[in-house]
């Protein structure tokens, strides 16, 4: 695996809270080889977005290596991180929340250029800013114009641009789509994948959607409560899910067919709390096939084979292949 | 307005401002009369000679109405109001404008900071402040006048450090409020140092308050003068100032409504013009209200 972009190992991040530790990532290694998209998935509150940013070091991780490109990048400096920024991009979940309001479009996409004085003159920026806008498809009249008079793609089409000024090598994409229209979706989404093509980005994909991630990635991650519980290659992954949350996970998404009778896993119970987790599966709560030693022992990530990974005491009976 | 093919050129920023403030009326109003009052400061001899009207006494003529030989009457001891108010203008403008902006310059960022690190430095600052609050402005500000000498200069620096806490704590407050906003974490995401988070991101998106602040203790500031000046520690009499012409005129109050009413006027005046600016500037720099 030499030519991997990102190595994560036993990555960490706890954050104090009054009713005790929060575990929000705990314990979650893998690795990413480069020109490759990770999907990331798992319902809300289950640390997709947290880990996405410790890795960016925009949280400090509580323990672990995020090795980027064989360097780990949990060790050096803020100043050196800042140079690394440029490498490691990420674009946000709310297009609204994440474009400072005060600003015109030419200045938000240009603002990373000026902070790293890529350009000496303020016309080389500008003209590199409107080759930016056309990258990503936002009309050159709209240079001028401020986030709050634009549509929620274009917005979002403004934090690709200002995500990709630098040039980075990869970037992590925080729910990029799930604040917009079905029909902008599929407009953004294919405009990563372009992006991808034709500058050989590596994307962590980070989302709730799982049509999202099966049309978009190479590997999929599954997250319970801060854990990774299964990591397999896309298509192995939709036609063998192993870990009962990825099967429940997978019986949700609709089906568009007629008399189509699937059956449907309902999950029980609420999902646990983060905060100072007992020992155990964290899934065992709500697990139909939860035994005794789901309560007491926390499963390992187990391999088995062809890349795919699970986290559960059961994975050799539930594996078929 | 006609679209040419030039709309996208980049436009700057200050004209881009100026071009909405325009648009504003009421904004436009106050700055014309701030402009007015502005120059009647820096012409003030031109309309009134200091020595023979502004300080001269005419004990004969003392406490006449307002007539066309004195616009705004005479007080107590004889001498026009209205030579007097233009040349307090000098005293009592400048005081206004500058302790407010002291108080700014150093209640700002100490907040912004505050606001922005959290934790141990904001306990630090704001516990600082809170010692600043405890003690009375008016008594911080006669401590400072008197460990420092009397002089105008030394008045504004008084008035102007007893106003920081006030700002400290709202700059503190607005960044708090913004700080936790994605496209702050964005600045981060792409490289930015903390400096330049708090100024270019956060602090244009708390103005509003700022401003509102800001205009509204120039009215305090000028009235803290002419308490210090009635302790003898600020305007020494028989120099004209409006603070100290207004609580001069208390005591006349009764017969002579005259000695408090237009020295009263000419701070309101101050004050609404500024806030009508001030009002002007936030909606002006705030894209958000384009028409």
């Amino acid at each position: 695996m030499s030519d991997a972009i990102l190595e994560v190992k036993n990555l960490k991040k706890y954050f104090n809270t009054p009713g005790g530790v929060l575990h929000a990532v705990d314990d979650v290694s893998f690795t990413l080889e480069k020109g490759r998209i990770l999907g990331v998935v798992g319902e809300s509150g289950c640390g997709k977005s947290t880990m996405g940013r410790a890795i960016l070091r925009l949280h400090e991780p509580t323990s672990g290596e995020v090795n980027f490109e064989g360097r780990d990048i949990t060790k050096i400096s803020a100043e050196e991180m800042r140079k690394l920024r440029s490498d490691m991009q990420i674009i946000f979940q709310d297009p609204f929340a994440s474009l400072n309001p005060r600003k015109s479009v030419s200045e938000l996409i240009g603002e990373p250029l000026r902070l790293h004085k890529i350009y000496k003159s303020k016309a080389e920026r500008e003209q590199h800013v409107l080759e930016l806008m056309e990258v990503v498809g936002l009309a050159e009249r709209l240079a001028n114009s401020y986030p709050h008079e634009l549509d929620g793609g274009r917005r979002q089409r403004i934090g690709i641009a200002r995500a990709l000024a630098l040039n980075p090598k990869f970037i992590v994409c925080d729910e990029p789509v799930s604040a917009l229209d079905v029909s902008i979706q599929a407009q953004i989404l294919n405009l990563l994948k372009k992006l991808k093509r034709e500058r050989g980005l590596t994307y962590m994909f980070i989302t709730h959607d799982l049509s999202v991630v099966n049309y978009f990635s190479d590997e999929i991650m599954v997250m319970y409560l801060g854990r990774m519980v299964e990591y397999a290659p896309s298509e192995e992954l939709f036609k063998n899910p192993v870990h009962p949350y990825t099967r429940a996970l997978l019986s949700a998404i609709p089906v568009p067919r007629l008399r189509s009778k699937r059956e449907r896993i309902l999950l029980k119970g609420e999902i646990t709390s983060p905060i100072n987790p007992k020992p155990g599966c964290r899934f065992a709560p709500r697990c139909a096939y939860a035994k005794e030693c789901c309560f007491k022992d926390s499963p390992e990530l187990r391999d088995l084979g062809g890349g795919h990974k699970v986290a559960c005491h059961f994975s050799q009976e539930f594996f078929k292949g | 307005m006609v679209k040419t093919a030039q709309t996208y050129k980049k436009r700057s920023m200050a004209s881009e401002i100026w071009r909405r403030l325009c648009r504003n009326k009421m904004a436009m109003l106050g700055l014309v009369i701030m402009v007015i009052l502005v120059l009647t400061a820096i012409f003030a001899d031109v309309i009134a000679d200091y020595d023979t009207k502004v300080i001269a006494q005419d004990i004969k003529n003392r406490l006449q109405g307002p007539s066309m030989a004195h616009w705004c009457g005479t007080d107590e001891f004889g001498r026009d109001i209205f030579a007097r108010l233009v040349h307090g203008s000098r005293v009592s403008l400048v005081v206004g404008l500058v302790s407010v902006t002291i108080s700014l310059i150093i209640g700002g960022p100490l907040g912004a900071v505050a606001g922005y690190y959290g934790g141990r430095v904001d306990n630090v600052i704001m516990r600082i402040m809170d010692i600043f609050l405890a003690v009375p402005s008016i008594l911080l500000a006669m401590t400072i006048v008197a460990a420092l000498g009397t002089s105008l200069v030394n008045v504004m620096l008084a008035i102007g450090i007893s106003g920081v806490p006030g700002y400290a704590r709202i700059v503190r407050a607005s960044v708090m409020s913004i700080k936790d906003q994605e496209f702050v974490e964005a600045s981060r995401a792409i490289g930015a140092k903390s400096p330049t988070t708090i100024f270019r991101e956060i602090l244009p998106n708390c103005l509003a308050p700022i401003i509102v602040q800001a205009t509204l203790s120039v009215a305090s500031a000028i009235l803290s003068t002419a308490s210090l000046s009635f302790l003898g520690l600020g305007v020494q009499p028989p120099s004209p100032e409006w603070g100290a012409m207004l609580s001069g005129g208390r005591n006349y109050l009764r017969d002579a409504l005259h000695l408090t009413l237009f020295p009263g006027l000419s701070i309101v005046i101050t004050i609404l013009a500024l806030n009508l600016l001030g009002d002007g500037l936030r909606d002006a720099l705030d894209p958000r209200l384009k028409q």
